[in-house]
């Protein structure tokens, strides 16, 4: 049987392309806030940064992941359980706060429509 | 309805926050209210150390010494002041205040909003069945009763509006939330119910968004970050709010930094949990009502902020002491950086081992290499001009964390070669006050909560 191809072909993309991004700490969980940084691209965001991948990404750095939409911001939000070593004062690590945990999660990479990519790709990322 | 708006100015982020703020907040164009939040999770902890060794202290220091030069232009341009500085000695604080004012030959009402320590009736509390556990573990406080250090409830805007209905010029409190600072002067000049749960959720936001000072007008902003401007004199937030609820982030004109959609949307999404349920003692926010837009130069508008009834529950904070940690770092050079300090951090492991010291982690760390994204920074390059070891260590005794800082600086002359950046002599032992955040029936607390109007 033939293969169905693809309507569109993609190519991965780092989401510091399509993405800024904030993180903060609750005891030992870190949060990210991740916002498009087209409207349009909101929903790229969606379909792709899903908790698997999330997950996929931080492997082996983190216990849980959840996720929460805000689509009035543009914004996903995303918990990440277990990831700051104790969190607060017991953790030993150099971002115990989970402060740049923002740009670990930027460094991800999606799947986009090849032709946008190319285009993102163009300009300087944020 | 009123047309009018009522302007909150951020003056205070954290404790240690740019001291030069709050000065330019009042000088630099006309504003209602100064708002210092100087609180975070540890901070408690902290101060409660520091008044085990001096009863005379446990509140941020720095806010007496700031009212002083600031007071005569809150006089003269009827500016008015909420703080958490009491920090876990309230009382001490505002006496600070009073004798700042009395030193500038100027009169004061201090409004002292006290109640929230929990300390002194923990036993009590446990007693009558509050088992206070940790909303992470589970664990009730009984397990390390012995061990606490502090226990404050966070509560809300109420005290705050009623010292402000009272005539307060300052309002100090111990650990109110940093939004009802806020939403404390809101409540009080518009009139809010306290139920009128849409109001309370905007009034809540807005304490949201500057509640962290310049991190919402451009500092820490990662979008577009080398197109801000003027960050050697940045404008701290200001809200500018209506009757409606509906409000204006904006910043004094000619500072420094930028207010737009990404600065206050970088705010809004920090420290977020469920961005449908954001709770405080004074209601729950739904942070996914809001509507942002850029209203002109500086100015980004925020309506649409639903809400909904508080809840039953007050959290609470308590501090207990946990143990000791200690942190040493040594920098190796090229060629081979990376290879010759993970050399020095085997041999470090060794002499540890063979020493019988025990500890709870030790995590070594590279920087330059895998620090701040771990295994997500790929391969280091060979050719890296230099690299940071820094190991840490923790324990529930001591003795091992002290005998783990004397074994940095022989790693110089007894490890690997082309290493530097010991001057700064041998790690400090830390004693480490960890974080327990816990939930009580505020039936337990409201009653203890009290206002009182000190006058210098």
């Amino acid at each position: 049987m033939p293969v169905k191809k693809r309507a569109t072909s993609t190519m991965p993309l780092q989401l510091r392309y399509l993405a800024h991004a904030r993180s903060g700490d609750k005891g030992d969980t870190a949060n990210v806030g991740l916002i498009a940084l087209e409207p349009e691209h909101y929903p790229l965001l969606v379909n792709e940064v899903t908790v698997a991948r999330v997950a996929r990404h931080f492997r082996g750095m983190v216990k849980g992941v959840e996720r929460f939409e805000l689509p009035n911001l543009n914004a996903l939000n995303f918990l990440l359980h277990g990831a700051l070593d104790g969190g607060g004062t017991i953790s030993l690590k150099t971002d115990a706060q989970g402060k740049v945990f923002s740009t670990a999660l930027l460094r991800m990479e999606v799947p986009v429509p090849a032709a946008l990519a190319r285009t993102l790709l163009k300009r300087p990322a944020p | 309805m009123s047309r009018r708006t009522v302007r909150v100015a951020a003056g205070q982020g954290f404790w240690g926050d740019w001291l030069e703020a709050p000065v330019r907040q009042v000088e630099g164009g006309p504003i209602d209210y100064l708002m210092m939040d100087y609180l975070a999770e540890v901070t408690m902890s902290i101060m409660q150390k520091q008044k085990s060794r001096n009863p005379e202290a446990g509140f941020a220091r720095d806010f007496p010494q700031v009212i002083e030069r600031i007071l005569p232009t809150l006089v003269a341009k009827d500016i008015r002041v909420t703080s958490n500085a009491g920090g876990v000695n309230p009382r001490g604080c505002a006496e600070a205040v009073l004798a700042a004012a009395r030193r500038k030959g100027l009169g004061v009402k201090v409004g002292l909003v006290s109640g929230d320590d929990l300390l002194p009736r923990l036993d009590e509390l446990l007693a009558a069945g509050h088992e206070l556990r940790d909303m992470d573990t589970g664990r009730p406080l009984a397990d390390i009763r012995d061990k606490v250090l502090s226990a404050n409830a966070y509560i809300g805007m109420a005290p705050i509006a009623e010292a402000l209905d009272l005539g307060a010029r300052i309002v100090v409190t111990g650990r109110v939330t940093d939004t009802g600072l806020t939403l404390g002067p809101l409540v009080h000049e518009f009139g809010w119910d306290h139920d009128d749960w849409d109001r309370i959720a905007a009034g809540t936001v807005a304490g949201h968004i500057i509640e962290c000072g310049a991190q919402a007008s451009g500092g820490n902003l990662l979008r577009d970050w080398r197109k801000v401007r003027g960050l050697a004199d940045p404008g701290f937030p200001i809200a500018e709010v209506s009757d409606d609820g509906s409000f204006v982030i904006t910043k004094h004109a000619g500072t420094g930094g930028i207010v737009n959609v990404p600065s206050v949307t970088e705010q809004l999404v920090y420290e977020m949990g469920d961005p449908t349920n954001y709770i405080t003692p004074d209601g729950v926010a739904d942070f996914t009502s809001i509507r942002l837009a850029q209203r002109g130069r500086n100015q980004v508008a925020v309506s649409g902020i639903t809400g909904g009834p508080r809840t039953p529950m007050l959290k609470v904070s308590i501090a207990w002491f946990y143990g000791y940690k200690a942190v040493g770092t040594l920098v190796y050079s090229w060629p081979d950086a990376l290879e010759k300090a993970q050399a020095a951090d085997r041999i470090l492991r060794q002499r540890l081992k063979d020493l019988g010291l025990e500890f709870e982690q030790v995590l070594t760390e590279y920087v330059g290499v895998n620090a701040t994204h771990g295994p997500l920074a790929g391969e280091a390059s060979p050719d890296l001009p230099e690299v940071q070891l820094r190991v840490g260590v923790r324990a529930r005794e001591k003795a091992p964390v002290e005998r783990f800082t004397r074994e940095i600086a022989p790693l110089v002359l007894t490890g690997p070669p082309s290493v530097t950046g010991f001057a700064g002599g041998r790690p400090q032992v830390e004693e480490i006050v960890a974080y327990w955040p816990a939930l009580i029936d505020r039936r337990a607390v409201e009653p203890h909560i009290k206002v009182e109007i000190l006058e210098a």
